[in-house]
């Protein structure tokens, strides 16, 4: 069935700073599977195509900046517009920490996971309008104590 | 995410969602419901009514999520496909206000409001047009209409229209809409973007069976990608270039492919090289350009032809019997300078045992007929032998085609006599025996070598499996057959019956079948395995059974053991299998012989388990063979 298996983010020397999975399975397999496709990734030239096919899935990625972003998805799923939720992925980002770069990420990758996760469940894209992503982040971001109130609070 | 116990408490709660108010809420609940069916199908139906409004939905995130259900639906149960059938003129009418609504800078991407609605809503007109006229028709228009309309300059448009083009093809469109679709996928083909050519070639792939004459009209730009730079877009253009070879078009194609086949990667080569085989087989337009053009792969990528094609060849060449001349002299010119190319040697060694008599009467009528002395000839065989480079199975066929020659050849038979005896003490086995038989032949026999070392006949293709096979015969048959006396029933008939045995080559005794038929004593899980019979001359108790399995799956069988067993008044006796693995798509069998003595002559049945790793797991099975035919024991 058409849905992406799994998203991974790394850096260019092959330090993952993302991953998101919609299957399920051991961590091992996870680690396994994380080093064989960073290596198959970092390895390509500039001059080939963002598409892979590794196992029985397709592997569609993209480097911006210093991150590459990969995701997974199945045989008979539309690559290009794959190429489109990642780079809608990348918007989302960019609109939140207002021109995101590595270390937005890397200091706020809880942050990062929601949004994702406001954009895409279980595999499939569930919010296609960027405001609409964006201001749930932040309105739930609004329920969140500041650290002054919590430090201000009554001790029991 | 849920288990399925989980999604099973829980759907009445999703289904509730799926009804709220607050859309927030909706469109995450029609995910989850995404999530259940999936995990658990049975569910579907509880979420029926829930759907019945869902199209109406404003928000777009609810429209897509929604959309992701129904296709989910609709892919699950041909009922819910056929029920919402009635959708299609609404969700044609989304898609139509999608593209003709001005600039909405929510959903916007490079110009083009929500594309992954829009690729979401054709991708369920694809899934409910499917066989179906209807429905196919009433999504033409809009189908042509998006085709036509989107903006090309970036991914995003391309991305709908490939999605476009992928509804067209699969749907029941009319015959103009398709030849618009492929016209686009020709348009991606010439793209700068490799992404976009990658997509446009695999699609074209796909399409190339149902729309060949359109596909062929952008044949030259597939060509050119074989040139391209990416590994799996050479990949694809390669596999594409095979499918479009036809009659007309096979001297240009091949052009093309050959020198593809100079210059690619050695992963592709063994595929390239049996896709030539294989349409040169097929549309070759003169024998002469097929034996050329078999000639160039075996010089050019010799070494990765695959194991199977060289007894085709050797079919091929015996068939074409005005060639022999042109192609011994070509094969000999061939290896003079270089011997290290397994196939290519074997294939040559063969030849000239056969017919290296035209070789060195200068007689060839196609080219400048070359002077060969007969020490000449035998200066390259014995090479082969020596060389550290042959293979055992090369040096095999070299050694048979030096005693070969000794009918064919003049002057030269005390040399051959000499080599022979030399290798009668040779550390390989196989060229001992060899040699030991041909010694054999030399000294007692002298009176059969001519005939049974005479031309070979031109052969029947029995079945595909026929001619591929390296017999096993170790040698066993070998002895029985020297040692009988050849019925009286004259000397031909009998020469071809031994002639069948010795031609240890690699042909399948099979060809020449003694009469019996052969069965299929198991067929299941895509794994096949045939018997054959043949009863020994020598003992009427024995039979001798040899046994090929096939694979029909899309992954290699491996570690395959074949073990066999019979009831008490039976004796039998296994020899070595060719192999443990048979290669898929029955690209390739295992063969292996049994012996079985029945002194009682009681009816043969036999008990066999086979054991083998298949899709990364061991698989055993037992079963019984009961129909074999009754000449094979009485």
């Amino acid at each position: 069935m058409w849905k992406i298996h799994f998203i991974l983010l790394f850096s260019r020397q092959g330090k993952l700073r993302l991953q998101k999975w919609y299957t399920t399975l051991p961590d091992k397999e996870k680690k396994k599977i994380i080093r064989e496709i960073v290596q198959i990734i970092l390895s390509r030239n500039q001059k080939t195509s963002s598409f892979v096919d590794w196992k029985d899935l397709k592997l569609v990625y993209k480097r911006y900046a210093s991150l590459y972003f990969c995701c997974a998805i199945e045989d008979q799923d539309n690559e290009l517009l794959t190429l489109e939720v990642v780079h809608r992925y990348v918007e989302l980002l960019d609109r939140y920490f207002g021109n995101v770069c590595e270390l937005d990420i890397i200091f706020n990758f809880e942050k990062a996971y929601f949004i994702l996760d406001e954009f895409i469940i279980g595999g499939e894209v569930q919010e296609t309008s960027k405001r609409s992503a964006v201001k749930a982040i932040e309105d739930s971001d609004m329920l969140q104590e500041t650290v002054e109130e919590y430090m201000n609070k009554p001790a029991f | 995410m849920g288990s399925s116990e989980m999604c099973r408490d829980l759907a009445g709660e999703v289904e509730k969602l799926l009804k709220t108010s607050n859309s927030y809420l909706r469109k995450k609940a029609a995910l989850c419901a995404v999530h259940v069916i999936r995990k658990v199908p049975e569910l579907m139906e509880m979420f029926l009514p829930a759907t019945k409004n869902l199209l109406n939905e404003k928000n777009h995130g609810v429209l897509h999520t929604s959309v992701v259900l129904l296709t989910e639906m609709c892919e699950r149960s041909p009922d819910m496909l056929a029920h919402f059938r009635k959708l299609v003129p609404q969700l044609v009418r989304i898609l139509k206000n999608l593209i003709m609504s001005g600039y909405s800078p929510e959903h916007d991407v490079s110009g083009i409001s929500d594309p992954f609605l829009q690729v979401r809503i054709l991708r369920l007109l694809r899934i409910l047009g499917r066989n179906d006229d209807d429905s196919s028709e009433a999504m033409n228009d809009i189908l042509a209409q998006v085709a036509t309309n989107t903006e090309t300059s970036k991914n995003v448009g391309n991305a709908i229209l490939y999605e476009t083009v992928l509804t067209i093809m699969d749907i029941k469109s009319e015959s103009g809409l398709r030849v618009l679709a492929i016209n686009i996928l020709g348009r991606f083909l010439l793209n700068n973007d490799k992404n976009i050519r990658y997509v446009a070639l695999t699609s074209l792939l796909k399409t190339v069976q149902t729309d060949h004459n359109a596909v062929q009209r952008h044949r030259s730009t597939i060509v050119d990608c074989l040139k391209d730079l990416d590994v799996s877009i050479k990949r694809r253009a390669m596999e594409l270039s095979f499918a479009l070879v036809n009659g007309n078009n096979v001297r240009g194609m091949m052009k093309e492919l050959l020198y593809f086949l100079d210059s690619c990667e050695p992963e592709f080569k063994a595929d390239c090289a049996s896709g030539i085989f294989l349409a040169a087989e097929k549309y070759a337009p003169s024998k002469r350009w097929h034996i050329d053009t078999i000639m160039r792969v075996l010089t050019t990528a010799g070494s990765y032809v695959r194991d199977d094609a060289v007894p085709n060849l050797i079919q091929l060449i015996t068939n074409s019997v005005e060639m022999h001349a042109y192609t011994v002299q070509r094969l000999y010119k061939a290896i003079l300078g270089d011997y290290s190319q397994q196939p290519l040697v074997q294939v040559a060694s063969w030849c000239i045992g056969e017919y290296g008599d035209l070789l060195v009467s200068g007689q060839c009528e196609e080219e400048e007929p070359i002077q060969v002395t007969e020490d000449e000839v035998l200066d390259i065989l014995e090479s082969v032998l020596i060389s550290n480079m042959s293979a055992s199975v090369t040096r095999g066929y070299a050694l048979t085609a030096i005693m070969k020659l000794s009918t064919r050849f003049t002057c030269t038979v005390n040399r051959i006599k000499k080599v022979v005896s030399i290798y009668g003490s040779s550390i390989d086995v196989e060229l001992q025996q060899r040699a030991v038989e041909y010694n054999a032949l030399f000294k007692k026999y002298d009176h059969m070598r001519p005939a049974l070392l005479e031309r070979m006949p031109v052969m029947e293709k029995v079945t595909t499996n026929g001619p591929t096979e390296i017999v096993q015969t170790n040698g066993e048959t070998e002895p029985a057959v020297l040692e009988t006396k050849p019925p009286p029933s004259g000397l031909q008939p009998a020469s071809q019956n031994y002639l069948q045995i010795l031609e240890i080559n690699g042909f399948h005794a099979v060809l020449f079948s003694t009469g019996i038929p052969s069965i299929t004593a198991y067929n299941k899980n895509g794994l096949k395995i045939d018997f054959t019979f043949e009863r020994s001359n020598t003992n009427p108790s024995v039979t001798v059974i040899t046994i090929q399995a096939s694979n029909s799956t899309e992954l290699d069988m491996t570690d395959f053991v074949f073990q066999a067993a019979v009831p008490k008044t039976f004796q039998l006796q296994l020899l070595s299998p060719s192999s443990s693995v048979i290669p898929a798509f029955n690209s390739g069998t295992i063969t292996q012989v049994i012996k079985v003595l029945n002194p009682q002559k009681q009816q043969l049945r036999m008990r066999i388990k086979l054991t083998y790793n298949h899709k990364g797991s061991a698989m055993q099975d037992l079963a019984e063979v009961n129909n074999f035919p009754p000449q094979s024991w009485q």
